[in-house]
């Protein structure tokens, strides 16, 4: 345990941060550039990915462990967050056999 | 150190292949990938809990959840819909203006000490199982509730209907 701790010594703190930060605008870009609504659920996970590590990461460097308790409720929320809206995919998918997002736009009036 | 700069470069390069592959199954698996270089992320931070915890739930549950709505939804590369190439090029483009005021914002908050380890032993169970059932007793509660009502909404949801049939 001590080797492995051992090599994160030495990271600066900005360099999560960035790591954090790409990982967050690529799941950006995964929601704006794709239509299949699986596609965008994942680039949604990706986000919330993102934010756990940063949460992680501030949380090892602070010495205090609230951080890493709010990634544990991030991970409860994501769970349900999946489960309604592949639900609501599924209800989609049976109603109109596609799962692409422009045919949502019968919704509008 | 570097074993930081290698598994960060993993991480990027397969959440880029996420949301780049034609294929949704791929993409799929390319998600379990980056889920599992984020753990080892958590193990790095000794945050031995979290990486348990991300390695079951997300990697375990939710990409189960993945593979078989995709797998009852019979989608493929045929059948995937692709946005034109301009207005991909302006999600890109979008995507890269956010990343770049997010590098900037870091810039100008000149915070660059390393990270050290306070207190090694945070992440592990006892300590977090003695925060998460001292100060977060309430929201721990709260989100049990919250994950039944998934359960329920969800069954409800994707149920059919009974008189349609």
């Amino acid at each position: 345990m001590e080797a492995v701790t051992q090599s994160i010594q030495g990271v600066p703190l900005n360099h999560y941060i960035l790591l954090s930060a790409i990982i967050f605008s690529i799941g950006v870009m995964g929601v704006l550039i794709r239509r299949n609504a699986i596609i965008i659920f994942m680039s949604i996970e990706l986000m919330l990915n993102a934010v756990n590590l940063l949460f992680t990461a501030f949380s090892a460097h602070r010495g205090d462990a609230a951080g890493q308790v709010f990634v544990f409720f991030v991970m409860a929320l994501a769970a349900a967050e999946v489960a309604i809206g592949l639900a609501i995919i599924v209800m989609i998918y049976r109603n109109t056999n596609s799962t692409d997002i422009n045919v949502l736009n019968r919704l509008k009036w | 150190m570097n074993l930081f700069y290698f598994v960060a470069f993993l991480s990027i390069f397969f959440s880029l292949l996420v949301i780049f592959s034609k294929n949704p199954v791929y993409s799929v698996l390319f998600l379990i990938v980056t889920f599992f270089t984020f753990s080892v992320h958590y193990i790095l931070l000794n945050a031995q809990f979290l990486a348990i915890v991300n390695f079951i739930v997300y990697m375990g549950a939710i990409m189960v959840l993945f593979l078989f709505v995709l797998m009852l939804l019979n989608l493929n590369k045929d059948t995937e819909p692709m946005k034109s190439s301009l207005l991909k090029i302006a999600g890109v483009v979008s995507g890269l203006c956010l990343l770049l005021t997010l590098v900037g914002a870091v810039k100008s908050l000149n915070v660059s000490e390393p990270l050290i380890l306070k207190d090694p032993g945070i992440g592990l169970v006892k300590n977090l199982g003695k925060v998460l059932f001292n100060e977060f007793l309430l929201p721990f509660e709260v989100s049990s509730i919250l994950l039944f009502s998934a359960m329920v909404g969800s069954v409800l949801l994707a149920k059919k209907d009974p008189k349609k049939i």
